[in-house]
């Protein structure tokens, strides 16, 4: 059911405004990244110490080759160095007209895979996938976050702000409470983030390697003790567009680095 | 004479209404507290310290710094603990425990003895409260005993 009936959505909405300090207006707006203590943010930093780097490798290496005999690479239709695509991962989620829906980056090289390369799609949070989608967002490093004006995105957007705002899981919290709220604050250990989403795929030293925004998200529902949405569903694409508006005009740093 | 005494008795009702959710125990609330232990009997200070600290049980450290010296990382999301056994009585903390909602309906504190209005539980902790009776009563023991906000309040 990727769309909630009208009333529970409307129903939703209300309790969210009820709530709340309310949202971190443009100007006040700061990624993660500087929370950060500062041998993480050098780690970052620098291209050689970042071990995020060795994904965006491993995604050139995949974007020049056919994933099998006879189909194209990804150069092939987008250019050999991948400087095409930049800005792409700034706008992103966008429409997809194909499957009459909003769709996030790794979904779209997903589709790409499918559809145009012949190939499997890469598994969710597979080294491929993460790879893949690490060299693309790299190209738009330094541009700022730019969700489309496209009034088709509205709804999705609408709804990721109802799930943001929304209290779930046995502790009742919500992400608002949290990244809203009570960013800058300690949550025992951790400090809290606004909760944007310029770093992904990115590097976290508790998982030991890279991975996507939606595994970020995960944690964060495993820890407010609520039933995780699957990877790919379409709850997870309205957040992540509800979270690019929100963070606008941040700047992509893909592939960042956090704790 | 007749319409007042039946108007005592709803308020009387009222005040001490006995709530009761699948498979929890009832318990009464009365004005800003719920005075009865949940399982009749007095919970365990030591155990209840052992939950307040552990950060996959109590979690209460994640929110509430408190007079723990031995726990690094305390969080700022919440009033010190320190003194509180002071500042309210057993059944004070224990409504709070189990439901501050009843309190203030927009508290972000979790409602640990209660399954109502919850959504989206992950599958391990559907269909029961964050703590048991029991637990809850450990804890009320050991919110007794921070009588002093100074000196507990100190690591
Ligand atoms: C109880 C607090 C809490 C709740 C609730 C919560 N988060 Fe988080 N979130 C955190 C903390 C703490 C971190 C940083 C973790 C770390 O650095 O170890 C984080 C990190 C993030 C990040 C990564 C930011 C970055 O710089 O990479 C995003 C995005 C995010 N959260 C979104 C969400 C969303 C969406 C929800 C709701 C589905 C949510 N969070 C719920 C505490 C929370
Ligand atoms: C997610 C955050 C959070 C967690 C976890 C949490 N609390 Fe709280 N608690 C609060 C907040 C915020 C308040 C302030 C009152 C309010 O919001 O209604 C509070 C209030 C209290 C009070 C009343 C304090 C006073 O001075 O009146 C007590 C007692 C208390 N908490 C104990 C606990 C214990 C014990 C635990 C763990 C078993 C716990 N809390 C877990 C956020 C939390």
């Amino acid at each position: 059911m990727p769309h909630p009936a009208p009333a529970v959505f409307a129903a939703l909405l209300l309790a969210a405004s009820a709530a709340g300090a309310g949202e971190i207006a443009p100007a006040d707006r700061r990624s993660g990244f500087d929370q950060m203590g500062a041998e993480t943010r050098a780690i970052q930093r620098d291209d050689t110490a970042n071990p995020g780097m060795l994904a965006v490798a491993d995604g050139a290496e995949l974007w020049a080759r056919p994933p099998a005999a006879g189909a194209p690479a990804c150069a092939d239709c987008h250019g050999a160095d991948g400087t095409g695509l930049r800005g792409v991962a700034a706008r992103y989620p966008a429409w997809d007209a194909r499957s009459d829906r909003p769709i996030d980056l790794q979904d779209r090289i997903r589709q790409c895979r499918r559809d145009r390369q012949g190939a499997v799609p890469p598994a969710y949070e597979s080294p491929d996938l993460l790879a893949l989608t690490a060299f693309v967002a790299l190209q738009s490093r330094g541009e700022p976050i730019r969700p489309p004006a496209d009034p088709r995105l509205d709804r999705g957007r609408a709804e990721g702000r109802a799930l943001f705002a929304g209290r779930m899981g046995q502790l009742g919290l919500s992400c608002a409470i949290c990244h809203d709220d009570n960013w800058g604050r300690r949550l025992g250990a951790a400090a809290i983030p606004q909760g944007h989403p310029t770093g992904y795929p990115l590097y976290r030293l508790e998982w030991q390697g890279l991975g996507s925004l939606q595994r970020r998200l995960r944690n964060c529902m495993t820890g407010m003790r609520a039933e995780p949405f699957a990877y790919g569903s379409p709850e997870f694409v309205a957040l992540e567009l509800y979270l690019a508006a929100r963070a606008a005009p941040l700047p992509v740093e893909t592939p960042a680095v956090r704790p | 004479m007749r319409p007042r005494l039946a108007a005592g008795l709803a308020l009387s009702l009222m005040a001490a209404t006995a709530r009761a959710e699948g498979g929890l125990r009832p318990y009464a609330v009365v004005g800003d507290a719920i005075p009865a232990s949940l399982t009749g009997a007095p919970g365990d200070p030591a155990r209840g310290r052992a939950i307040v600290a552990d950060r996959t049980r109590g979690l209460c450290l994640l929110c509430h710094a408190g007079p723990f010296p031995e726990e690094r990382f305390q969080g700022d999301l919440a009033p010190n603990l320190a003194g509180v056994g002071a500042r309210r009585s057993p059944g004070a903390l224990r409504l709070r425990l189990v439901d501050g909602r009843v309190l203030n309906p927009d508290t972000i504190m979790p409602s640990y003895y209660s399954l109502e209005g919850l959504a989206r539980v992950g599958r391990a902790w559907r269909d029961r409260p964050i703590l048991d009776a029991a637990e809850i009563e450990d804890v009320v023991a050991f919110l007794g005993t921070l009588r002093d906000a100074g000196t507990d309040a100190k690591p």
